[in-house]
């Protein structure tokens, strides 16, 4: 996984709260067994006028030219501004993928889904909690000056605006440290706990046996 | 020392290593796999040479892409693709599989318990959301993203974050013809789709203690719609009678060791919740969602809510935004609301108490002519079988109601079955979302009682007094 340290992009606001991960990449395209490939398809029912499926070739299809991400002025966009509750809804991992895939490395929202927000970490893309205030200041701001940038450091959590303003954000030490590394928790789990895990198993099939029928004699 | 809830309990027993800080290594002791969310990580253990922990830990189905017609035959190459890379992948790796044309395919939420591969106490664990349904058994389960689906398979654990506890107490029992799917929705009418967001649900009260098994399901099913992860629902002698025989459920002797050990399932009297959310179970009406949430649901008495009485401004442009994707007036009075399709299925509402409420009101009558397309897909094989047995299949199909084969159907549109551009469905499904029946499709969340009953009327209509209407009917 590629590791995320510090970033900066363009800042493209998506301004509605309870975004779902059915709005982030519809259901047609979760058809595909790669993990690659869905940016053309992200928001497909905002973005474009004319309903898609895959294989369709997107670059044809006509754009709502009010969607945001299909305005000029948020071309080349990578980090997404949201309101609360972003990503709820289905569990789709692909929901990250299409926005890995389209280009963004982070998103800033009050508050996140559950799994959106655990899914992120499992592909370099950072999830920004920052408070309503702050998210209503940047939503101005963003609208306000074209050409709109943010920096995200995540070492020293702070999003840094291009003023010099700074808004620092909590976050999880442990996940914290696997993005910065872009560590393989597989990968880790098994270098580090196969052990416990044998163990652990043990010791269960022992308290509750009826969990592990493979392992009765 | 204050006891321990019942998710403290199951978490603890979990716990491979503590990392501090909350989080931890946590075991999973079953996961289940279908075809949408699972190629990725298997083809992620290929790159890696990697091979899964404990084969006997998994099972798999396919639910999602499947027709629920015809589906020996599947059009669409893409959805064929996908069924058929898990059939592969299964077969490469060793992990058991229900196939497609075998009678105990169905809904991946539906099928754990009835197989008994899901268990009071277990860790479980799914690519999909609403594996949080088989909380009704008093085990902890939870979707997770496909990365998660890797982790699972190659390590058999997950590093997890501990959740807070809410407890979410329906008091009192509620009144003839309200379900289990009228007390979820109010509960997240109450507490919003982010209310238990950060939480592990807790459902407890005398309204949910006197609910079925399955109707439990459809509580838990819910959960994660008002944000939580994980619902739960303490085991009691109705949790364990429905354990007994099934399939894959302890026997014996293992049998006799494990109900005592599920008997502690429960949270100790003198468990602290972080979140205490309390309703009372009779002034619970018959529900109907009128938006785009989950969350934006009101009585069917009520009418379409005025978003001008909204203080908050982004919750008024949400509901200005979801009334005109609804088509919908503010103060049109739900019992207005005229419906093209009726859907009756899904893991929140298609076991076989679904289909028997939904064959009460059906039975006798016939769809309403506005109706273009009623449908029930019952959640499994066993259920479509069990149905038919009871001749439910031709009290359905009498009405006009067509009768198809198990799979997630209409819920999300990921097979043939879906709502048109503008289309206007009553449905037991569990998400609303823009256009999640189909594009530009309209849902309306209900339950199964109020889905038959909308399908004979045409529009919505009080379950309650339709079925007294109809029985005074037919007593003339
Ligand atoms: S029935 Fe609907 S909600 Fe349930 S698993 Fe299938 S698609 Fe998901």
């Amino acid at each position: 996984m590629e590791p995320f340290k510090t970033f900066t992009g363009l800042v493209a606001p998506i301004d509605r709260s309870n975004v779902d991960t059915d709005a982030i990449i519809p259901k047609q395209y979760l058809k595909s067994i790669y993990r690659t490939g869905f940016g053309p398809n992200l928001f497909d029912d905002w973005r474009y006028l004319d309903p898609g499926e895959p294989g369709d070739d997107h670059s044809k299809r006509r754009l709502n030219p009010d969607f945001v991400l299909n305005q000029p002025r948020y071309q080349g966009a990578g980090i997404l501004l949201a309101r609360k509750n972003f990503g709820c809804g289905s569990s789709r991992e692909h929901a990250v993928w299409a926005l890995t895939d389209y280009g963004f490395r982070a998103a800033i929202a009050p508050s996140f889904a559950d799994i959106f927000y655990s899914n992120s970490f499992k592909n370099g893309f950072l999830p920004v909690q920052l408070p309503e205030q702050v998210v209503d200041t940047l939503f101005q701001q963003v609208h306000a000056n074209e050409g709109y940038r943010l920096t995200v450091d995540l070492e020293n959590q702070q999003v840094i605006t291009q003023a010099g303003d700074s808004h620092a954000f909590e976050i999880d030490a442990g996940l914290k440290d696997r993005l910065l590394r872009g560590l393989d928790d597989i990968g880790v789990t098994l270098t580090e706990a196969a052990d416990a895990i044998r163990r652990y198993e043990a010791k269960r099939t022992q308290q509750a046996p009826w969990l592990f029928p493979d392992r009765q004699a | 020392m204050a006891g321990k809830t019942l998710y403290d309990k199951i978490w603890d027993a979990h716990v491979v290593e503590d990392y501090g800080d909350d989080t931890a290594l946590i075991y999973i002791d079953r996961q289940l796999i279908h075809e949408v969310t699972s190629p990725q990580a298997f083809e992620g253990l290929k790159l890696a040479g990697r091979q899964p922990w404990r084969l006997a830990a998994n099972l798999a189905v396919p639910d999602h892409n499947v027709p629920t017609r015809n589906r020996e035959n599947i059009e669409d190459p893409v959805s064929r693709l996908q069924l058929q890379t898990l059939d592969q992948n299964c077969t490469d790796f060793g992990i058991t599989k229900i196939e497609m044309l075998d009678r105990r395919q169905g809904i991946v939420h539906v099928i754990g318990p009835e197989q008994g591969a899901c268990l009071p106490g277990m860790t479980i664990v799914c690519g999909d959301s609403h594996t949080s349904t088989n909380g009704a058994l008093g085990a902890l389960a939870f979707g997770i993203g496909t990365s998660e689906v890797e982790h699972a398979l190659a390590t058999q654990t997950l590093i997890l974050r501990k959740a807070k506890n809410m407890r979410v107490t329906v008091r009192g029992h509620v009144g003839t013809g309200i379900t289990a799917k009228d007390i979820m929705l109010a509960i997240i009418g109450k507490i919003g789709t982010a209310g238990a967001t950060g939480y592990t649900m807790e459902f407890a009260g005398e309204a949910i203690q006197d609910l079925s098994m399955e109707g439990r399901m459809t509580v838990c099913n819910m959960s994660i719609e008002a944000g939580g992860r994980a619902g739960l629902v303490a085991v009691d002698d109705r949790t364990i009678d429905y354990v007994k025989g099934r399939p894959m459920a302890p026997s014996g002797e293992l049998w006799d060791q494990a109900a005592a050990a599920w008997r502690e399932l429960v949270s100790d009297a003198d468990a602290v919740f972080d979140k205490e959310v309390v309703l009372d179970a009779e002034d619970i009406q018959p529900q109907v969602t009128w938006g785009t949430s989950p969350e934006m649901v009101v009585p069917v008495g009520a009418c379409v809510p005025d978003p001008a009485d909204e203080a908050d401004t982004s919750k008024r442009e949400g509901m200005q935004h979801a009334l005109k994707y609804m088509a919908l007036e503010a103060g049109t009075p739900i019992t207005d609301i005229k419906l093209d399709k009726i859907f009756i299925g899904s893991c929140t509402n298609a076991r076989i108490e679904d289909l028997r409420a939904a064959a009460a009101v059906v039975r006798g009558n016939r769809i309403a002519v506005n109706i273009k397309e009623a449908m029930v897909v019952p959640g499994s094989g066993l259920v479509k079988w069990q149905a038919e047995k009871e001749g439910l299949d031709k009290i359905f199909q009498d009405a006009g109601f067509q009768w198809r084969d198990p799979g997630c159907s209409m819920c999300l549109g990921m097979n043939p079955d879906r709502l048109s551009p503008g289309e206007r469905c009553a449905s037991t499904s569990n998400r609303n979302f823009e256009g999640r029946q189909g594009a530009g499709g309209r849902t309306h969340l209900v339950s199964p009682a109020m889905a038959a009953a909308a399908a004979i009327a045409g529009h919505f209509v009080d379950v309650r007094k339709f079925v007294e209407e109809n029985t005074e009917a037919a007593a003339l």
